[in-house]
Formats: structure tokens, C-alpha cells, sequence
């Protein structure tokens, strides 16, 4: 019963907290809401009882993403909105991918709608011990293989910068 | 209602109270050992040694011109200090100040809560805390803030990772992230830090860094950045930042008590004949005092070390305290292995 | 059911929360109030030590913050990587050990390409 109700209460909060990131006009704005809707999927997640998901978010997400996202944005110089200088050719791209991409999401939605409930293995699968049992045992080499990904993440970020630290 | 919901308010309006009030004293006995330090006498005017001093500022605070500069988003410029006040209140409810109380029949454990996430938690807060500086000093719109706010997330950022890499090698030993648990394991066993010796260290250089405490000030560095990421603020959003550094510091003590030092539990305590209630109580003021000692550790080091230089910063936690705190994982794990530790 | 169970550790932090923000919004809403307020222009400006304000405070900085910043992320998501396994330890034995050493081989070498290409060198 309750949790029928706090489930309403962030599934609102996240729908507003989305739109009201692509409808700011101030992009820091625009991230202070993002991390609003990454809290209310925290929530989510802990509804759902996947506690390390939901600290995993907040960690990862909130806490670490989004500072990335303020960097950038503190560091691209916006003192006035430029967004009125576009172009008539950059809207009508961007309106086109956009809608290419909802048509995608669509597309999922409905697929995903007939693929029925999701077995319930277990209430406490989300659980830490759990988690980590599965992730270590069952999906080893997804593991080690991600190890290897951020190795080339990390590469590829010194590599991007190197041109600046040289000059 | 619930009388265990009931507690629950009671005791997360106790831990504010007592975080705030700690906090508000932190700030006189900060300026008193100054004092003794640099051999003055320090605040003795309001109250007999000034010990109301701390509520003849915060009413000053809220007496003062509330300024926000024109140039400024005003609505960043108020959410900054404030956000930074609520993540730093935000830690205390995981920390168990006793084992339990028992009235009428039911077990009040003397936590807010005991979630099985209670480190991760931690963590996340931790690393949310960011944003207040990060906001606040982009929002002033003013040279040395925006360099403060920078400096001072970057700090933060960096040495979050050495922070939770330390926290790793204590989980590998404890089993569990729930503080309350590995409270209970030190009574059972030894304190962590016997252990845990390098882990405590880094995990005590972090604690220095995430709370921009002296030698880790750079970003207030008052002989670089005015003030820092705070150089446009007045009045009670000024007392925010000013207030939450403190209640930092009161918090991280508390985890490192707890985590390293047996939090609640003191030797032979079960060797007193205390009672279950009396105990409990006494355990609350023991961990208390350990608190006490790790806040005079913080203002001590701050009186004595000077500041670090901004690359020397940086490569101390990069490449001194991760390479560390991964060594002492590598240390813990074989050291579990050779002892038959494992399954 | 066991969820809801779960899901009852959360609710003090909620209490907390609201306590912290009920606490901030009350303060910030007294000092507004009671706080005198004169306004002029040279007050107004961006404080720089007395001399007139020169060119805007928002100019790009170094993109080594920028780099901080992307190495932090890679370096958390490991980090927290290595959490379940942690609590795991002693059950997942002596496998787990060498799984995680291998992790954290790699994460070394990652450490030391950083270091050797300077990308964390501050002048």
C-alpha cells in the first residue's frame, strides 16, 4: 500500500526531474534537475530492494558523473544563452534524431511489453551478498572483461587531453 | 503512532541537536586551542572562558546583511550553502552511538538506522557533498570563488577514491558494510586499527582532505583566494559552509571511531556489571570522548602543519594514497590467505 | 514481506532529511527576514581586492581539472566495483582473490600509464 504510493510519488518526481532538464534554459540548471531524477531512480531502485543498484546510482551517477557534467559546462564559457543562435539546419537535425530516437524507444517500449514479468528468483537478489556471489561466480569474464574497458577508457581520456598538456 | 517510529524521530532530532551543538562548541574550542597553541587567551569575554561565544556568532550570523551579489544566480547562490549544510547533517544517521536502549519491554537500538549499505551510504553522501561548494562558488560569479569551488571539488574528487579503496581492505576483514555489525564484531574482537594500521591512515588523510581541513585548505587559502569558494557570501549562508566544515569533521570522527577505534565499546566493559540501559548510556558518552580526541587531533594538526602546495596536493593522493591503499588490499588479502581466513 | 522490511531501514533516513531541511529553510528564511539590506553599485560588483573588475570570472580553466575529473569517474566505478566482492571474501576463497589481483593488476597498469604520460603532473 505504501509503497504504491511512494512508487507515485518518484515516478513523478523523475518524469519532472526529466523534463525539467531538457526545458531549463540555464544548463546548470538543467544538471541540478538530472540529479534530482537520478535520486527518484535511486528510490526506484530501493522499491525494488536492489540496495547496491541504488547506492551505485547515487555514487556513480550523482556523485561522480554529474560532477564531470559541471566541468564541462563551468568550462564551456556560458555567460549568456546562446541557444537563440541556432541555425535553421541545426533544429531540423536535431529535431530529426530526435524523434529517430523516440521512434526507437517506442519501438522497445512495445517489445519489451510482451516479454511478461520478470521472474522473481529471489526478493533479495539486489542484495550485496547476493550480488556479489552471482558477479564473481556466474559472470566472471563480464567482469574481468570490464576491467580491460576502463584500461581503455583511461587511455583514451590521456590521449584526448595530451594535445593541451603538451602546449 | 509506532513507538519505534516514534524513537526514531526522537533519536534523528537528538543526533541533529547533538551533531549541531558539538559543532557550535567545536568552533570555540578550535579558538581556545589556537590560543594555548600560539600562546595567547582567546575568546574570554562572553560567558566565564567565553563559552558563549559560539551563540553570540551564530546570532551575529543572523543579524547580518544577507548580500547577493548582483552578477550572481540567486537561486544557485542560496542553494549552494544550503545543500552543503544537508549532506554534512545527512551522515549521522548511520553511525550506532550505543547498543541499545530498552524501554517497556522493546529494544531501541541507539542508531538512526542500521541499513546493510551503511559504508556505501557513506560514500554516496560523501560524494554528493561536492555540490554545495561546486554550485556556491559558480554561482558568485567571481574570480576566486569559481578557483576555490575548483580546487576544491577536485580535491574532494580525488581523494573519495583512496577514501573508498581504504574502505575496501576494513570490509575485507569485516564482511559486511552495516556499521552497527562491525561495531559489534570490535566487541567481540580487537579494534579494526590493529588490523587495519595503513587503511586507518589513509582513510584519516582522506578524512583531512574531504573536510578541506588544514594542510588540505587550498581551497580557502587565505593568502591565494580571499576566501575561497566563499568569498562572496555573508550572513547565515557564510555560517552554512563555516558550520558544516565543523559538522564534517564531528562526523568523520565518529566514523573513525567507529570503524577503527571499537566505536561504542571501551575494554572490560562487560566485566563492570553495568545494567542494559546504563550501559548503553555509557557507551554513548565513551564513543563521545573518542570523538573528542579525534576532533583534537583535526584542530591540533591544523595549528601545527602549514599548507600543502596545490601539485603536492594532487600527488599525494594520486600517486601515494591509491598505490597505497591498493598495496594494503594486495597486504590484506594474502595476509587472510596464509592465516586461513578463506573458505 | 521481506521488502517492505527492507524498505523500513530507509524511512529514518527520510526523518533525517527532512529534520536537516526543515532546520536549513528555517534558518535561511529568519536570516532573510531579519537582515538589513542596502544596496549600491560598487558593492554590487565582484569582489577583487578594491580594483576594478577586470573581464569575466567564468573563463575556461585548465582541461587538467577536466582530466581529474574523468579519471575519477573510471577509478569510482572500480572502486565501487570491488565493494560485493569485499563483503564476499571469505566465501568466494582463494578464487577470489586471484580474480580480484587480476581486476586490480589491470587497474595498476591503467594508474601507471597515467603517471608515466603525465597526465597528473601539476607545475
Amino acid at each position: 500500500m505504501i509503497t504504491e504510493y511512494l512508487f507515485w510519488f518518484l515516478a513523478f518526481v523523475s518524469v519532472f526531474g526529466g523534463v525539467a532538464t531538457i526545458l531549463s534554459r540555464n544548463p546548470v540548471h538543467s544538471v541540478l534537475y538530472l540529479i534530482l531524477t537520478f535520486f527518484a531512480i535511486a528510490g526506484h531502485y530501493l522499491l525494488l530492494n536492489a540496495q547496491f543498484l541504488a547506492a551505485v546510482h547515487v555514487i556513480v551517477y550523482a556523485g561522480a558523473i554529474m560532477v564531470l557534467f559541471l566541468y564541462v559546462i563551468m568550462m564551456l564559457n556560458l555567460n549568456r544563452l546562446d541557444a537563440e543562435k541556432r541555425t535553421l539546419i541545426g533544429k531540423v537535425t536535431s529535431a530529426v534524431s530526435a524523434g529517430l530516437l523516440l521512434l526507437v524507444m517506442v519501438g522497445v517500449a512495445r517489445g519489451g511489453s510482451e516479454a511478461g514479468e520478470a521472474p522473481a528468483e529471489s526478493i533479495d537478489a539486489g542484495l550485496v551478498e547476493n550480488l556479489g556471489q552471482v558477479l564473481y561466480r556466474d559472470f566472471l569474464l563480464p567482469f574481468e572483461m570490464a576491467s580491460v574497458l576502463f584500461l581503455g577508457a583511461m587511455v583514451g581520456a590521456v590521449f584526448l587531453s595530451k594535445k593541451e598538456l603538451n602546449s | 503512532m509506532d513507538p519505534i517510529i516514534l524513537y526514531k524521530i526522537i533519536l534523528a532530532v537528538v543526533v541533529f541537536a547533538v551533531s549541531l551543538g558539538v559543532a557550535a562548541y567545536m568552533t570555540w574550542g578550535e579558538r581556545k586551542l589556537a590560543a594555548i597553541l600560539q600562546d595567547r587567551v582567546g575568546p574570554d569575554r562572553a560567558g566565564p572562558l567565553g563559552l558563549l561565544q559560539p551563540i553570540a556568532d551564530g546570532l551575529k550570523m543572523i543579524f547580518k546583511e544577507e548580500f547577493i551579489p548582483a552578477q550572481s544566480n540567486k537561486w544557485l547562490f542560496i542553494l549552494g550553502p544550503s545543500f552543503f549544510m544537508l549532506t554534512a547533517c545527512m551522515t549521522g544517521a548511520v553511525v550506532p552511538w550505543g547498543s541499545g536502549l530498552e524501554i517497556g519491554g522493546l529494544y531501541y537500538p541507539m542508531q538512526v538506522t542500521d541499513i546493510n549499505i551503511g559504508l556505501l551510504y557513506l560514500l554516496g553522501v560523501v560524494s554528493i557533498g561536492v555540490y554545495g561548494i561546486m554550485i556556491g562558488g559558480w554561482a558568485s560569479n567571481n574570480k576566486y570563488a569559481m578557483l576555490g569551488a575548483l580546487r576544491a571539488s577536485s580535491q574532494m574528487i580525488s581523494y573519495e577514491i583512496a577514501m573508498g579503496l581504504s574502505l575496501i581492505a576494513l570490509v575485507m576483514t569485516t564482511g559486511t558494510l552495516s556499521l552497527a555489525e562491525i561495531a559489534r564484531q570490535q566487541d567481540e574482537g580487537l579494534a579494526y586499527v590493529v588490523y587495519q594500521p595503513l587503511g586507518f591512515l589513509i582513510f584519516l588523510i582522506c578524512a583531512f582532505a574531504e573536510t578541506n581541513r588544514a594542510p588540505f585548505d587550498l581551497p580557502e587559502s587565505e593568502s591565494e583566494l580571499v576566501g575561497g569558494f566563499h568569498t562572496e557570501y555573508s550572513s547565515m549562508k557564510l555560517g552554512f559552509f563555516l558550520f558544516a566544515e565543523y559538522i564534517n569533521m564531528f562526523i568523520s570522527s565518529a566514523v573513525m571511531a567507529t570503524l577503527y577505534f571499537g566505536g561504542y565499546n571501551f575494554p572490560f566493559q562487560h566485566e563492570l556489571g553495568l545494567e542494559g540501559n546504563t550501559l548503553a548510556i555509557v557507551q554513548a558518552v565513551v564513543l563521545l570522548l573518542k570523538i573528542f580526541i579525534f576532533i583534537f587531533i583535526f584542530m591540533w594538526v591544523r595549528w601545527t602543519l602549514p599548507r600543502f602546495r596545490y601539485d603536492q596536493l594532487m600527488n599525494l593522493g594520486w600517486k601515494v594514497l591509491l598505490p597505497l591503499a591498493l598495496a594494503n588490499i594486495f597486504i590484506t588479502g594474502l595476509v587472510m590467505y596464509f592465516t586461513g581466513k578463506l573458505a | 514481506m521481506n521488502t517492505t522490511a527492507h524498505l523500513w531501514d530507509y524511512l529514518p533516513i527520510l526523518i533525517m532529511a527532512i529534520v536537516a531541511l526543515g532546520f536549513v529553510i528555517t534558518v535561511m528564511a529568519l536570516t532573510h527576514a531579519v537582515g538589513p539590506r542596502r544596496k549600491n553599485a560598487v558593492k554590487d560588483d565582484p569582489f577583487e581586492c578594491g580594483i576594478p573588475v577586470q573581464g569575466n570570472a567564468r573563463t575556461p580553466f585548465s582541461i587538467k581539472y577536466f582530466l581529474v575529473a574523468i579519471l575519477f569517474v573510471l577509478f569510482d566505478v572500480e572502486v565501487i566495483f570491488m565493494y560485493p566482492w569485499a563483503v564476499n571474501f571469505r566465501e568466494l576463497g582463494v578464487f577470489g582473490l586471484w580474480e580480484m589481483f587480476a581486476f586490480m593488476g589491470l587497474m595498476i597498469i591503467g594508474l601507471v600509464y597515467i603517471i608515466r604520460r603525465g597526465a597528473l603532473k601539476w607545475e
